[in-house]
């Protein structure tokens, strides 16, 4: 009798857990269908590739592209990632191997602390501060908003997710590698550098991939400090519009054909999050099968 | 990601609850005078339209639910011209527009005017410019004129901060100031595709407290003292101006209907023009329509 009521015990808490993670999949199914549902047939309506290649967006009259908005994620992410990529990584490095311990307590607690706040407030800080630094010494007086503003502040939120998921796999290899080195006679730099970096490259990599999602996804913040206007990229202080920030802009007050066509732009921008995560799948089942 | 995701799809979802909700008012908003015949009973008021009308109205509404709580009072914001059309269709008793009627929509349906938004054009405080004229501003807005001291200031550049594509005030201010142009019956906005965009009146003024060179326009109510508003045509921007119609950047708040008000549209109405009705209007830093 009690082997049969433990028996059912185990097997509901199992099913519970099966549900939890069913719950997930749900959430993601459930969102696919109803952002496809809603983004698709406007696709459709415009034209893909009018939509995709289109620069000019008046949603009044009815004239959707969206080409200016990839290019300026595009160029956000890669000058986002230019700064973040080394500081993230040098930080992860020096946290796992180089800091004192206590200064390594304090500077990982900072660090999750930068991650806790809310993407407004950095927009607001972005407004406040960075974009008048950059009016008054690079724009001359121009206003400061622009692709800069923007990727210097998606620099500071991406670098919590980049240090902490790097410090991670750094911490993961296995330390018999860093004695081996040093035995050898290498220097502790050459050690980090030559092997324990290598060993975790494919860490490393996903904490990129992460920060890429992160950076792409943002719209908060961005839309505060980037200028928001749709034009072509001419310059590192031109004011640009981002894909997310695009939806999250013009949802307020969006009817008929213009709500659909920020769904539309909702439906490019997972296709770009679909393709960074094929990407990070790709690297990892390769890295593993070498390592 | 994921987290704005699902704020996008909560955002549909309401979406798609609220034409529901459309469908639903096109049965029952067929004959609005025989469910308002019955005062005593439950009566059911749908106001249909723009959507810088609407917060307004929702708080008229809570606050009329409080002496008539029979009267249920459902606001769907869908824009002034699909609130026009539902009043002029019957779809609902009231229709909310933030646009003056066109003469052909003046024939068919009753106005009244509640709340009068007008626009000020604003620049930083310590900007030296205190009056432009109507063409200056549209030069500046097209991006023609790219320097203050064109029109008058030091040699700076001018720094365009306007509204998202869907605001109200942009469009009522783009309309005013003739910054589009039709084409195949679509209306294009003429305002230079590389001046700041900002979703909010705060955002607006925000940039603009911040700087020096920045130029935009703002719902009076907004207004306070980190901006400066212009004189347009050496007419200052204020209450009295507005009133005695010589300040000319202003969008009415209309509330439209097909003939008479039924009885239950009619005492919300009466109540909107009331005094206490009235306050609020003004309370949401618009101006009383009366």
């Amino acid at each position: 009798m009690k082997r049969k009521l433990t028996k059912l015990f185990e097997f509901s808490i199992e099913k519970l857990f099966l549900l939890s993670a069913v719950f997930c999949i749900l959430a993601l199914g459930t969102i696919l269908i109803f952002v496809f549902y809603k983004g698709a047939p406007v696709i459709g309506k415009i034209g893909f590739l009018e939509f995709i290649t289109g620069t000019i967006w008046q949603p009044q009259a009815e004239i959707f592209g969206i080409l200016p908005m990839i290019v300026s994620s595009v160029y956000i992410t890669l000058g986002t990632m230019v700064l973040a990529i080394p500081i993230g990584v040098l930080t992860a490095v020096y946290l796992s191997y180089l800091a004192p311990k206590k200064l390594a307590v304090f500077l990982r607690r900072s660090i999750d602390i930068l991650a806790s706040i809310p993407s407004v407030v950095y927009g607001f800080f972005g407004l406040m501060t960075i974009v008048p630094m950059i009016d008054k010494y690079l724009a001359k007086g121009t206003g400061g908003n622009g692709m800069l503003a923007a990727i210097l502040i998606l620099t500071i939120m991406v670098l919590p997710t980049i240090i902490s998921v790097s410090e991670t796999s750094l911490r993961s290899v296995s330390n018999s590698y860093r004695e081996a080195s040093l035995a050898l006679g290498a220097t502790e730099i050459t050690t980090i550098f030559k092997v324990m970096v290598p060993a975790a490259k494919s860490g490393i990599f996903s904490s990129v991939i992460l920060g890429v999602g992160r950076v792409l996804g943002e719209a908060m913040a961005v839309i505060l400090v980037s200028g928001n206007a749709v034009q072509m990229p001419s310059s590192i202080l031109s004011r640009v519009r981002t894909l997310s920030a695009n939806c999250a802009l013009e949802m307020g007050y969006a009817e008929g054909m213009h709500n659909e066509a920020l769904y539309a732009t909702g439906v490019i921008l997972f296709g770009f999050i679909i393709l960074l995560n094929i990407l990070m799948y790709i690297v990892k089942t390769r890295s593993e099968r070498k390592g | 990601m994921l987290k704005k995701l699902i704020g996008i799809s909560l955002l549909g979802a309401a979406v798609l609850l609220t034409s529901c909700g459309d469908n639903g008012s096109t049965a029952s908003g067929t004959t609005p005078t025989s469910t308002a015949a019955t005062s005593d009973a439950a009566s059911k008021i749908e106001v249909v339209g723009s959507t810088s009308v609407s917060p307004l109205i929702e708080k008229m509404a809570a606050e009329y639910n409080k002496t008539d709580a029979n009267t249920k009072i459902n606001i769907q914001a869908v824009g002034s011209s699909a609130g026009i059309k539902a009043a002029q269709d019957g779809t609902a008793q009231i229709g909310m527009s933030s646009r003056e009627l066109k003469d052909s929509e003046k024939a068919q349906l009753t106005e009244t005017k509640i709340a009068i938004d007008p626009i000020a054009v604003v620049t930083n405080p310590a900007n030296g410019v205190e009056n432009l004229t109507k063409d200056q501003i549209i030069g500046i807005f097209k991006g023609e004129i790219k320097n203050w001291k064109e029109v008058g200031g030091t040699d700076k550049p001018i720094v365009v901060v306007i509204r998202e594509a869907g605001s109200g005030t942009r469009d009522a201010f783009e309309e005013i100031m003739k910054l589009t142009s039709e084409k195949d019956g679509k209306k294009i906005s003429l305002v230079a595709q590389d001046a700041i965009t900002a979703d909010s009146n705060g955002a607006v003024k925000q940039n603009i407290a911040t700087k020096e060179n920045a130029i935009g326009y703002l719902s009076f109510g907004v207004v306070d003292d980190t901006v400066k508003g212009l004189s347009v045509d050496g007419v200052k921007p204020s209450t009295e101006n507005v009133k005695n119609d010589t300040y000319l950047i202003k969008r009415p708040f209309l509330l439209v209907c097909k003939g008479e008000y039924d009885a239950a549209a009619k005492k919300f109405v009466d109540f909107i023009m009331s005094d206490a009705g009235q306050k609020m209007v003004e309370a949401d830093g618009y101006i009383s329509a009366k």
